[in-house]
């Protein structure tokens, strides 16, 4: 255990000494977000009926913009060949670098998602349940997104195919996690939408750090 | 007392074989220098022994154990230095080596990390970016990896490049106590490193024989190593 929160903590002093990662990312969820008022209008109604959806499209975007660098810079000095010869299971450092990916760009999302929201007009009953979708939701962005990091490691253009690769998997995300805002916006129950969501990073838990390892592994050969 | 064996090692890189029927047997206190031209498998000799890359077929094994049947036990007791550094630019290197310390598992990270960049002869350097660095003190860095982290089996890829006359004269000392201790010590070289009494293993002797070599392998310069 303490070996998996060394890696934790040594990823965020990486990420926090170069700074970049988390900054960028937020704001360009920001700048996504407030664009959409210029493009489809200032009317109040037809914001306040997309907030939903497009915070959380914005979202998607965002985690991905980071994600390429995810197991990069590993792999190019070398630092991946020892990872994947330390004691460390080579699942447990990919969950590792996962968790510290998403504490240093998912986090700030969440943070930032209610200004959004108020920005949008979005209907006062559907923040909880934004801030309560984002927080089970980026996780499952990060951890999917690993696996997209993992096997285009090495690919020239890697950014690019880790998007196509990746923002496929992500449409479940986006439904349920929409959805349950737009449930508890006109009244109804989020729950459902809400467990299902549940269900889907009690999925990607163990079985991306699984599907990641077994890529970076072949990334080593 | 154990005794890190391989045999019938056969590595296949893309679609060319390095080697075949490749053998060698290391006891106790035993060295290992891996000779060759370039491209004769020595790099990927290495990696298959630290259980990087998968032979096509032979085995290795550690006290007659094989060592795909213990992968976890195999990389507790093998410390690997290829010719990347590993060394993060923006942490110090002190904080570079205690990582990989405290990864290996060592119980008190920072003083192993100090003491062996005082060791390597570069205490000087403990508290300085990675990033400004110089060649020969990253790779300093990154055999002081070796001391921070001990390991049984050290695996080693032409560990002396970017080394200066001193560094390698300490580092043959090094190698020397190393295996006093009953450590083994794997190594590839193009110069020459003191292994008093270690055994050498010439690779082109494996290379596969000259019907296997297709049209289109001009690009590798040693063509005419297989008889």
């Amino acid at each position: 255990m303490s070996r998996f929160l060394r890696l934790v903590a040594r990823d965020l002093r990486l990420a926090l000494r170069q700074g970049s990662d988390a900054t960028i990312a937020v704001m360009f969820f920001v700048l996504c977000v407030v664009l959409f008022p210029f493009g489809v209008g200032p009317e109040p109604n037809i914001l306040a009926r997309i907030a939903a959806g497009v915070i959380w499209v914005a979202a998607l975007l965002a985690s991905l913009l980071s994600l390429e660098r995810l197991f990069q810079t590993d792999y190019e000095d070398g630092s991946l060949e020892l990872l994947s010869l330390s004691p460390l299971p080579l699942e447990a450092a990919v969950l590792a670098k996962t968790l510290a990916h998403w504490l240093v760009t998912g986090v700030p999302l969440i943070v930032a998602a209610p200004l959004l929201a108020v920005l949008l007009n979005m209907d006062a009953e559907g923040f909880g349940v934004l801030v309560l979708t984002l927080t089970l939701g980026t996780p499952i962005l990060s951890l999917i997104g690993a696996i997209g990091a993992a096997l285009t490691l090495g690919a020239r253009r890697g950014g690019v195919l880790l998007s196509l690769l990746i923002l496929p998997l992500y449409i479940p995300v986006l439904i349920f996690g929409a959805g349950a805002i737009d449930a508890a916006i006109n009244g109804l129950t989020p729950r459902p939408h809400l467990l299902l969501l549940a269900g889907i990073l009690a999925a990607a838990l163990p079985l991306a750090p699984w599907a990641g390892a077994a890529a970076l592994r072949q990334a080593v050969e | 007392m154990p005794v890190f064996a391989g045999s019938e090692l056969t590595c296949l890189r893309g679609d060319r074989l390095v080697f075949t029927g490749l053998e060698f047997r290391i006891a106790p206190g035993g060295a290992l220098v891996l000779l060759g031209p370039n491209g004769s498998g020595k790099s990927s000799l290495l990696r298959v022994m630290a259980g990087l890359l998968k032979p096509l077929r032979g085995t290795l094994g550690w006290d007659g154990v094989p060592v795909s049947e213990d992968p976890d036990g195999h990389r507790s007791r093998v410390q690997y230095v290829g010719h990347l550094d590993a060394v993060k630019p923006v942490l110090t290197a002190a904080e570079n080596l205690a990582f990989w310390a405290a990864l290996a598992g060592a119980a008190d990270p920072a003083a192993n990390a100090r003491a062996a960049l005082d060791r390597l002869g570069v205490p000087h350097i403990a508290g300085v970016p990675g990033r400004y660095l110089s060649a020969g003190q990253k790779r300093r860095l990154n055999l002081a990896r070796l001391l921070a982290a001990p390991a049984t089996l050290w695996l080693l890829d032409e560990p002396t490049v970017a080394l200066d006359r001193a560094a390698i004269a300490l580092f043959e000392g090094l190698i020397a106590e190393h295996r006093a201790q009953g450590g083994m010590v794997v190594l590839s070289t193009h110069t020459d490193i003191a292994t008093p009494g270690g055994e050498e293993l010439h690779l082109d002797e494996f290379a596969p024989y000259a019907d296997d070599e297709e049209a289109g392998d001009e690009d590798y310069e040693e063509e005419g190593a297989a008889p």
